[in-house]
């Protein structure tokens, strides 16, 4: 009886240390070498997987920033300048800044701004309905409505105002990821480098129409009327297929374009008030 | 026997209100707006401008392509604009628009209503002038006619099959067509027959028409080539891939067209118009419409102009009723509302359905049970609530596999489905963006 136990341990023992040999060897043979840095680096990363960066997730990222010889043209919108500089140090390269950028509505139908010319009833999703037809309202270049982009927005940046009827987005919570700008079957958010202030001043436009049916659809449409392309003294402004386009790293935020826009398209968003400013000059001088 | 198709299908109510109406020739419009894009495939291009004169019947528009069909003035008048026009695709187009001064016809179009029998074209010539007629498909789809009247080479055609099912409920414009016009079909299918090269034609129609398929059957009597088959009253029959199965037993393959088995496929309709344009010269500048509906004062079957505004046709059709709660482009099953009655008629309009505010709200939407009904009414044998699954998760190529371009979007699954579920909402979108992939696919496969 002790016999057997004796033999049972001894065989299982040598079977043992015969197989963690071979094993130690294959080990050697077939080992992958995988850079400790790239777990450092999704250390850093905020683990959202949003895919902001154009990778498939964060480990996605991080293998591709170790493999880059340079940094250039990669950045993680969410992490932002303080994730890439710490990212740099542990790679020992040189960082590259990328402009931190936010997500802009280039709409503004308002119910008030866009009469409604029919009642859709059918499934709610943006892209049936823009497959379907030119929408609720005779503007077939506008939002829809839906909130597929609310939908999609994996940081809460995005909610749908009913009164208004068009997403809002929130500057402090938007990292600029892109999701909602390939969400909207419409094309018609885009996303500009990020203002002191969050100060933003575009043309909530997307209608491709001629002035006068665009005008007929909605009342702050962009008519193509030239005005803002002949005052604009930076060369920042073009006109493209009826639309203006401000272009966001040449505007100045003078501000000329909007006082001279016959149709109130272009918006001028988070700058005090005119008249706050007189007053502040105004005590200025008197101090 | 009676035939039909063996899977699927479903019984919507007939509501064939205007099966006894004759075909109303309505006054002239004041005005016709005629879009460049009718049929399927590329735009037609203008070669008309602003002030020309035009005679009824003058080509106005030149085809873009291959697949691609000629555009000819309905009426005679002025050209006073051409601008972008929303059209019942919902979206704008741009459109030719005319000023109607008069009906003074091209002298070339023989306008006697003798029947001409005997064809004298050659098959060549008769494709020719299907081309240059711009004849489509009548049925809905628009395909030109001249494309699918000519045999790929490689494939071999045997059978001629004549639709003249029309299955979707409220329309009757190709039952009163056959009833009226029997004789000139008859003729358009022979004429047909010898593009096609083939010795054997098939009509088949449901039997919720008895007077046609009776009037049919003696005109046939003499022709052994064409036989009449009565049909089942089953939707979607009218389905090309449907009616060849309940016809011939041929199944069509998947991602395939009918003439993968031999066969082509031409509506009631279209074969009256290849009549016209290969006997009388006759371009496609007509067709008839149905309006139709319950609270429809007179609803009837009219000989429309293309370009005609729908409001004008429901003018004369008794004025558009009070509750009246969308105005359906098509039957009740495949057509879609428009936004506004002002959209003009086009060469792929069968008819315009009238429906009350009570009849023509969505049920509201509920969870899916998976009870299977939307399987067992497909006539494709599709898995309808798995396709809009993957479509609402964006699982695009799992959709692919599935099948979901077979979907011939006639909306029995959401006709069916107890939770009101849209369905088909999602399967058509799914399918958009199935063939924008295969697209990119074959984009990259070039470039490559």
């Amino acid at each position: 009886m002790s016999s057997t136990v004796l033999m049972t341990i001894i065989s299982l023992t040598l079977l043992g240390l015969l197989s963690s040999v071979i094993l130690y060897f294959i080990a050697q043979k077939f080992q992958v070498f995988e850079d400790p840095r790239i777990d450092e680096i999704q250390a850093i990363l905020p683990a959202a997987n949003c895919g902001g960066c154009g990778f498939a997730g964060c480990r996605n990222f991080a293998e591709a920033l170790v493999k880059a010889d340079t940094m250039d043209g990669l950045n993680c919108p969410v992490g932002g300048s303080g994730t890439m500089t710490a990212a740099a140090r542990i790679l020992g390269k040189e960082p590259v800044p990328a402009d931190p950028m936010v997500a802009v509505l280039l709409c503004n139908g308002t119910p008030g701004n866009r009469p409604r010319t029919s009642k859709y009833d059918g499934a709610s999703d943006c892209r049936i309905t823009h497959n379907l037809y030119a929408g609720e309202t005779d503007c077939a270049f506008g939002c829809v409505s839906h909130g597929d982009c609310v939908k999609v927005c994996s940081f809460d940046a995005m909610y749908m105002d009913n009164r208004t009827g068009l997403p809002v987005i929130i500057d402090e919570k938007c990292v600029a990821c892109g999701l909602c700008v390939k969400a909207c079957p419409r094309k018609i958010i885009e996303l500009r480098k990020k203002a002191k202030k969050d100060r933003k001043l575009y043309v909530a436009c997307a209608n491709k129409d001629k002035g006068g049916p665009a005008r007929r659809a909605c009342k702050v449409a962009c008519i193509a009327c030239n005005k803002c392309l002949n005052v604009c003294e930076f060369g920042a402004i073009k006109i493209e297929n009826n639309l203006a386009y401000i272009d966001a790293l040449k505007c100045t935020f003078c501000r000329k374009c909007v006082s001279v826009c016959p149709t109130e398209s272009i918006l001028e968003l988070n700058f005090p008030p005119p008249k706050a400013k007189a007053e502040v000059r105004e005590a200025t001088v008197n101090a | 026997m009676i035939k039909t198709f063996p899977y699927g299908g479903t019984h919507p109510p007939d509501n064939k209100l205007t099966a006894d109406g004759k075909i109303v020739y309505p006054p002239l419009p004041s005005s016709v707006s005629i879009p460049l894009l009718q049929h399927a495939g590329i735009p037609a291009i203008s070669v008309v401008t602003k002030g020309d004169k035009v005679l009824t019947g003058q080509l106005i528009a030149k085809a873009g392509g291959f697949i691609s069909a000629n555009i000819h003035s309905s009426v005679s008048g002025v050209v006073t604009k051409i601008d972008k026009v929303t059209d019942s695709s919902g979206y704008k187009q741009e459109s030719i628009i005319i000023e109607v001064t008069g009906d003074e016809w091209k002298d070339t179009i023989d306008r006697d209503p003798a029947i001409r029998r005997e064809i004298i074209l050659s098959g060549e010539e008769i494709l020719n002038r299907c081309l240059e007629s711009g004849i489509v498909g009548l049925g809905g789809a628009a395909f030109p006619t001249h494309v699918k009247l000519k045999v790929p080479a490689g494939k071999k055609c045997d059978l001629l099959i004549i639709n003249g099912v029309e299955c979707e409920p409220y329309l009757t414009s190709d039952h009163r067509m056959m009833l009226e016009k029997g004789e000139e079909i008859i003729t358009g299918i022979l004429i047909m027959m010898k593009a096609l090269n083939v010795s054997r034609a098939m009509i088949g129609i449901e039997n919720n028409k008895p007077d046609t398929i009776e009037h049919l059957g003696k005109l046939c009597k003499e022709i052994s080539e064409i036989t009449v088959h009565p049909l089942k009253v089953k939707y979607p029959q009218g389905g090309e891939k449907q009616l060849i199965k309940a016809l011939i037993n041929r199944e069509v393959p998947s991602g395939g067209l009918p003439i993968d088995v031999g066969v082509v496929v031409q509506n009631a309709g279209t074969a009256f118009a290849v009549y016209e344009a290969v006997q009388k010269n006759k371009p496609l500048i007509e067709r008839v419409v149905t309006i139709t509906g319950k609270s429809l004062a007179s609803p009837s079957n009219y000989m429309v102009r293309i370009g005609t505004l729908v409001s004008d046709l429901i003018k004369a059709a008794g004025g558009l009723p009070e509750n009246t709660g969308k105005i359906i482009n098509g039957g009740p099953m495949m057509g879609k509302a428009v936004t506004t009655a002002d959209v003009p008629v086009v060469k792929a309009t069968s008819g315009i359905v009238i429906l009350k505010k009570e009849e023509s709200l969505r049920r509201p939407v509920g969870p899916c049970i998976r009870c299977g009904k939307c399987n067992t009414v497909c006539a494709l044998k599709l898995e309808p609530y798995l396709l809009m699954a993957l479509t609402r998760k964006d699982l695009t190529e799992r959709a692919e596999t599935e099948r979901i371009t077979d979907c011939c979007e006639c909306g029995s699954c959401s006709y069916i489905c107890p939770a009101a579920r849209p369905l088909l909402d999602y399967i058509r979108l799914g399918k958009s963006q199935v063939l924008q992939m295969k697209r990119e696919r074959t984009l990259e496969k070039n470039k490559a």
